[in-house]
């Protein structure tokens, strides 16, 4: 069990560590390989992954000192506040920033395409009509369907709603003591999301293959891949942390009172089941 | 199974206290607060010098109608380059710096919450660094679609478009870890007794600025995304063909671009506000009413950003929205002038350095306010807009507003970090210089605007050649007396000079003037009780 | 010595010119007032505001034995220096709002003109109005021998209007009303004329839209004003405003000049496209003698419908309509080459004529001129 043998300073202060630069270095070559890689110079794919990959070990060793220093009891409550404060303001963060693709999303669909469709606009595009899901007012897109609610996103919607409450079962679970009962629900909750994801695959597969709906298919492609892209990567991230959460409640780690991780994690697996709800409206439905 | 890493939980409070790293290591991998501080402050003024040489090779081809020095599409990435390096690269790290010195040692805190993330933040803005000024050398050379990026030209841009979009990427990240950093450290870390409305002045403008910037900045990451998809995915968002508008990325950035200037402003605000009644021996006055102003200043901030766009043409309405709610701003800035004004009223004033470059900032800057108030009403926007009337009111604010305000801060709190007095002649010659030499630059490029000159032109009509000269001449002065202060203030009062007190100002107040100057690599251990 | 000259441009910036370009539109002049309103009332409140601080920093000073006071704070104060800045704010927002609907309202324009913004020129198509069909290019008629290159001095002196010059000015009658649309072809422009109070972005894909009426005749200039690319300073507009009898001739030339320029003699048509485009020359300028059966006025003028020569061999014809012959005028003036091939065509299978020659090419009618 977790230790708490010695108080816990007032605030602890960690002292220097190497890990920060090390992961300023490391992001910059995934940047410079970023950006020699979209400009398709084949060694900036390299740079670009080893970069990540780098990226990664320097997290993992960072995060296991601050594990380290949590589990070694230097965490005292008043930190635990700032855990707090920090992670509902970095969900803040991530609201804004897809803020900025709905923001898009509305932009386009409410007010751009209807203007590119007006009276004044047919100097430029005679035969344009505001339809969602159009071919652009060029005509230069390549025909494609829509993607409706059914059933993919229904049954993502549901799964997604589900790893909610089974994540909700295992906070309960680690509040009272039941370290298995704790680790099974969190199992659950993170093979939901896997299986979220692997649903999400399987439509943008079928979306190229079938609807010919692309990356490329104008405004509706563009926003559909990237709201949905984007919360994706958001699932992924969230599963991860609920992964090293999971394996962290394997090792033993937490007590029923401090296990902010958990519930950071958790946090953020919400905030990301309801951008979803969201999306499931707005590009699914309407 | 379990886990006793603790056993080395000894009877220090802090895992530091064994060790005070020393070489580049402590740099390096610093956990500081005062040497990230330190850090940010070297890095935004090297990043000063580097956007200063770029402005003054816009200046050097400006000082002649005709195309002397560049080609158009050179002059066009020097002034790209400029407003980046000067927006993320030196006045935003400034104020960052500033505010790991400073926060904690106002507040009686040991350090910021998070001090590796700390580092982390910091240990961002040289890769970002890099890569921005490194584009200048890739094939194309550095994006020229002016700072704010606009599409569709910045589709047309080569790999240093993306260089830059990933270093904007890099910074905001920086930016959001730093800005939950300060909001954490001030939530949390007050002394006891330091209620959040007995919390100096600086403070909270640093928090209201924290949370305009946790707003904005994945805000400008996302319309950058954008951009890069646009130019490699072959998304449409911003291309009209494909049912996008480049309009859109426009109410984007300026979601993001109205909120940052006053990210660039308020802290600035902060700054003054500890100087002027430090000098006038005067408590500050409206405390509260500082408090509020800086407040709706943020708030109204989000509601105005498409007085930026009064030519793109939007419905009536929204311009008229636009700019009532713009307009609306001097109200609570305002406020904030006045009570300078009040502070300083029947006080007891002395005008050391500190003071002569805070009472230069409320000068100087008002008069960016009006301009741009006047730039406010639409109709006069319309004329003036996108040409130097423009660039001379925000280099009034950000220029004589925020960096006046950080060379204020300098002077006041310098001695705290150096231990030793800076000389107070050379610190006048520096703030007289730069005051009439800002002026010399800066003014006449009202009269350009008003007259027509567009900006980000690589060539004029010849009509405009004489103001030109004079600005031309007014920057090479003012890079001059920055280079004084670096060689002349700076550098000798870290080397040595007349010992600071630990309170150097008798008028000050806080408690940062507890400790001594220098002041010690750990402060407040155990937190002061604040009365 | 090249550096530039002595004198102001017309109609655009002066030399040393302090504030905004003489108005010639009555938003023009609407703005000019508001803007010195403004800097009045900004100015009245910086002399206060630095009034008292002057004062207060001249006699509240250590130096002079002051000793500070501790208020630090006034309720009634504050709530004044709050509520006065808002009504004058109000004042100030009050004309501008008349001006702005004023500029936004578009409606009933005499004349329409769509400007594209093009990487770096501009294009201008008349839409509405008088002169509609005019387009034409208009790029920066400064040669490059005076704007120089880094290292190269620039060989020519520059002239008056030095980069606010170009070869196709627009042309509008005055007092009229201007409707400009503007969109561009590759990034965002943005077209302005100072004197005029005008300025609006040339959004790609998009089309917006801005008024003037100029109340004075002469040149006005303005430059592009959205960064587009490297040579954003070397795209002016140029607007010459012109009396309403100047205005019809400077359209009738330009009419001719496009009708001249738009029909390439050596195109080659098929007989359908030249019936078409002669009936409309025919009946812009020979039913009046020949009338619309082709039967002409007996005695008068010939009739056309069975003639010898429009139903023989077309070199016959084609020498005809380009020389005229007795009554009938010449028209190789006045008639592109396409012109005349149409017409003629037409004339040879219309009514009762089914010429065995029935079609008559540009290129034949240009061989014939020489
Ligand atoms: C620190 C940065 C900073 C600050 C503080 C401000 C402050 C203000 N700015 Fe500025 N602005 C910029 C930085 C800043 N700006 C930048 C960088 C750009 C150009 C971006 C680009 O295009 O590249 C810009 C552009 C810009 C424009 C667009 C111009 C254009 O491109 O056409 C406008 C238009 O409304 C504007 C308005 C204002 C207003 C109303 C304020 C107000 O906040 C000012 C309020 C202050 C006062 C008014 C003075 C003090 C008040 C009193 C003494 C009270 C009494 C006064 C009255 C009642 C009148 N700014
Ligand atoms: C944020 C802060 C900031 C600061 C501090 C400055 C500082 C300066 N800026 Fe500006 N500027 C911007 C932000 C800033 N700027 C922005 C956002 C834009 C818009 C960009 C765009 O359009 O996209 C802009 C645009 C801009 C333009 C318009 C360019 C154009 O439209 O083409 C000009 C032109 O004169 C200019 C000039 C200057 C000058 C002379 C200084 C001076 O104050 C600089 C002084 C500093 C130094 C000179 C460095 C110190 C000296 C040395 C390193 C040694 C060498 C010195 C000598 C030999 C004398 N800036
Ligand atoms: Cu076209 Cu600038
Ligand atoms: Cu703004």
């Amino acid at each position: 069990m977790s230790s708490q043998h010695a108080k816990a300073p007032y605030y602890f202060v960690p002292g220097p560590s190497k890990w920060p630069v090390f992961a300023g270095t490391t992001l910059l070559l995934t940047m410079i390989g970023a950006s020699a890689w979209v400009n398709g110079l084949a060694w900036g794919s390299y740079l670009n992954l080893a970069g990540i990959a780098l990226t990664l070990v320097v997290l993992y060793n960072w995060f296991g000192d601050a594990i380290a220093e949590s589990e070694g009891g230097k965490y005292s409550a008043r930190i635990d506040v700032s855990f707090r404060w920090s992670m509902s303001w970095f969900i803040f963060s991530e609201v804004m920033f897809f803020a900025a693709f709905f923001g898009a999303l509305f932009y386009a669909r409410s007010i751009s395409m209807p203007w590119l469709a007006d009276l004044d606009h047919k100097v430029l595009w005679p035969d344009f009509a505001a339809n969602w899901g159009n071919t652009g007012p060029a005509g230069t897109i390549e025909a494609f369907k829509t993607m409706g609610p059914f059933p993919i996103p229904t049954i993502n919607t549901a799964l997604l709603l589900t790893s909610g409450v089974t994540l909700t079962i295992s906070h309960h679970a680690l509040r009272e003591g039941h370290r298995a009962k704790t680790a099974f629900w969190l199992f659950a909750t993170v093979l939901l999301g896997a299986v979220f994801m692997g649903f999400q695959a399987y439509e943008y597969i079928h979306a190229y293959h079938e609807l010919n709906l692309k990356l490329t298919s104008g405004i509706y492609g563009s926003t559909f891949f990237m709201l949905t892209g984007f919360h994706g990567f958001h699932v992924t991230m969230g599963a991860i942390m609920l992964s090293v959460v999971l394996y962290r409640v394997m090792k033993g780690h937490f007590t029923p009172e401090h296990h902010f991780a958990f519930e950071g994690a958790a946090w953020y697996w919400h905030f990301v089941d309801v951008v979803w709800l969201g999306l499931y409206v707005v590009v699914y439905w309407l | 199974m379990s886990t006793t890493t603790a056993d080395h939980a000894h009877d220090h409070s802090h895992d530091h206290a064994h060790d005070h790293p020393h070489g580049f290591q402590r740099w390096l991998f610093a956990t500081n607060h005062k040497d990230i501080g330190s850090l940010y402050l070297w890095f935004a003024f090297t990043m000063l010098l580097a956007g200063g040489v770029m402005a003054l090779g816009i200046r050097s081809e400006l000082f002649q109608p005709g195309l002397q020095l560049m080609q158009p599409e050179f002059f066009n990435q020097l002034t790209t380059m400029h407003g980046l390096v000067m927006v993320f690269g030196a006045i935003m790290p400034a104020f960052v710096g500033f505010a790991n010195w400073m926060i904690p040692l106002q507040i009686g805190a040991s350090d910021m919450a998070f001090a590796r993330m700390n580092n982390f933040s910091f240990w961002l803005m040289p890769p970002a660094a890099l890569l921005l000024l490194g584009s200048f050398w890739v094939p194309g050379g550095a994006t020229a679609a002016g700072w704010t990026l606009y599409a569709p030209l910045s589709t047309q841009m080569g790999p240093g478009m993306d260089m830059a979009i990933f270093a904007v990427h890099i910074m905001g990240a920086s930016s959001i870890m730093g800005s939950i950093n300060i909001i954490t450290t001030i939530l949390n870390m007050r002394a006891p007794g330091m209620t959040l409305m007995k919390m100096p002045m600086f403070c909270w403008t640093w928090l209201i600025t924290a949370y305009l910037l946790i707003a904005v900045m994945p805000v400008l990451a996302g319309a950058i995304t954008m951009t890069l998809t646009d130019r490699h995915f072959g998304t449409s968002f911003f291309n009209a063909a494909g049912g996008g508008d480049p309009v859109m990325y426009q109410h984007i950035f300026w979601f993001f671009g109205h909120p940052e200037v006053y990210i660039m402003i308020l802290p600035a605000f902060g700054i003054v506000s500890q100087i002027v009644p430090a000098f006038a021996r005067k408590p500050l006055f409206g405390y509260a009413s500082m408090v509020y102003a800086t407040a709706s200043i943020a708030i109204l901030s989000f509601i105005v950003w498409a007085h930026h766009m009064f030519t793109t043409g939007m419905p009536v309405t929204a311009q008229l929205f636009f700019m009532y709610a713009t307009m609306l701003i001097s109200v609570p800035t305002g406020v904030k002038v006045f009570n300078w004004v009040a502070t300083m009223w029947k006080g007891s004033m002395t005008f050391e350095t500190p003071m002569l470059f805070a009472v230069g900032f409320i000068f100087v800057f008002t008069m960016g306010g009006f301009t741009g108030l006047i730039l406010a009403v639409t109709p006069i926007d319309i004329q003036l807009q996108d040409t130097y009337y423009v660039v001379a009111h925000f280099h009034y604010v950000l220029v004589a507003g925020s960096l006046f305000a950080l060379f204020a801060g300098y002077y006041y709190w310098g001695p705290k970090w150096t231990g030793f007095m800076y000389n107070e002649t050379r610190g006048k010659i520096h703030f007289w210089g730069s005051l009439i030499l800002f002026n010399v630059t800066f003014f006449p490029m009202h009269f350009l605007g008003l007259a027509g000159m567009p900006r980000r032109y690589a060539d004029y009509p010849a009509q405009f050649t004489d103001f030109n000269q004079v600005a031309t001449i007014g920057a090479f002065g003012f890079g001059l007396m920055q280079v004084y202060f670096i060689l002349a203030v700076v550098i000798p009062s870290i080397k040595g000079g007349i010992p600071a007190a630990a309170k150097p100002w008798d008028g000050a107040e806080g408690l940062e003037w507890t400790v001594p100057s220098p002041a010690p690599f750990h402060t407040f251990e155990e937190p002061p009780e604040f009365k | 010595v090249v550096n530039g000259p002595a004198v102001d441009s017309q109609g655009g910036p002066a030399i040393k010119q302090l504030n905004l370009q003489p108005p010639v539109t009555q938003i023009a002049e609407q703005i000019y007032s508001i803007h010195n309103l403004m800097l009045v009332i900004c100015l009245v409140i910086f002399v206060a505001v630095f009034g008292v601080m002057f004062y207060s920093i001249l006699k509240h000073r250590k130096s002079v034995g002051h000793k500070p006071a501790t208020f630090h704070e006034s309720t009634a104060v504050e709530i004044a220096w709050t509520i006065v800045p808002f009504i004058i704010v109000i004042v100030m927002a009050l004309p501008a709002t008349k001006t702005v609907v004023a500029m936004k309202d578009t409606s009933n324009a005499d004349i329409t003109i769509k400007a594209t913004g093009m990487q770096w020129k501009w294009g201008y198509d008349y839409l509405k109005g008088e002169g509609e069909g005019i387009s034409f290019l208009s790029t920066l008629s400064t040669p490059r021998t005076q704007v120089g290159a880094p290292g190269v001095e620039p060989t020519e002196k520059r002239g008056d209007n030095y980069l606010l010059e170009v070869d196709n000015e627009v042309i509008v009658p005055i007092n009229k009303k201007v409707r400009i649309i503007t969109t561009a072809n590759d990034v965002i422009h943005s077209w302005t004329i100072p004197a005029f109070g005008v300025k609006q972005d040339a959004i790609p894909g998009f089309v917006r839209d801005t008024w003037f009426k100029a109340e004075k005749i002469g040149t006005y200039r303005g430059q592009c004003v959205e960064l587009c690319g490297k040579e954003h300073a070397f795209m002016p507009i140029v607007v010459k405003v012109v009396s309403d009898d100047d205005y019809k001739k400077w359209v009738d030339v330009k009419k001719k000049e496009m009708a001249a320029k738009a029909d390439d003699p050596s195109k080659v048509w098929t007989i359908d496209e030249l019936k078409q485009r002669g009936e409309k020359v025919y009946a812009a300028n020979c039913v009046a003698c020949h009338q619309a059966t082709g039967k002409g006025v007996p005695g008068a003028f010939p009739a056309l419908d069975g003639s010898a020569v429009v139903t023989g061999p077309k070199e016959a014809q084609v020498g005809i309509v380009l020389n005229g012959k007795a009554g009938m005028p010449a028209w190789k003036a006045t008639l592109s080459d396409t012109e005349i091939a149409a017409v003629i065509t037409y004339t040879r299978n219309s009514w009762s004529n089914k010429a065995e020659q029935n079609i008559v090419q540009p290129a034949e009618v240009l061989a014939a001129r020489k």
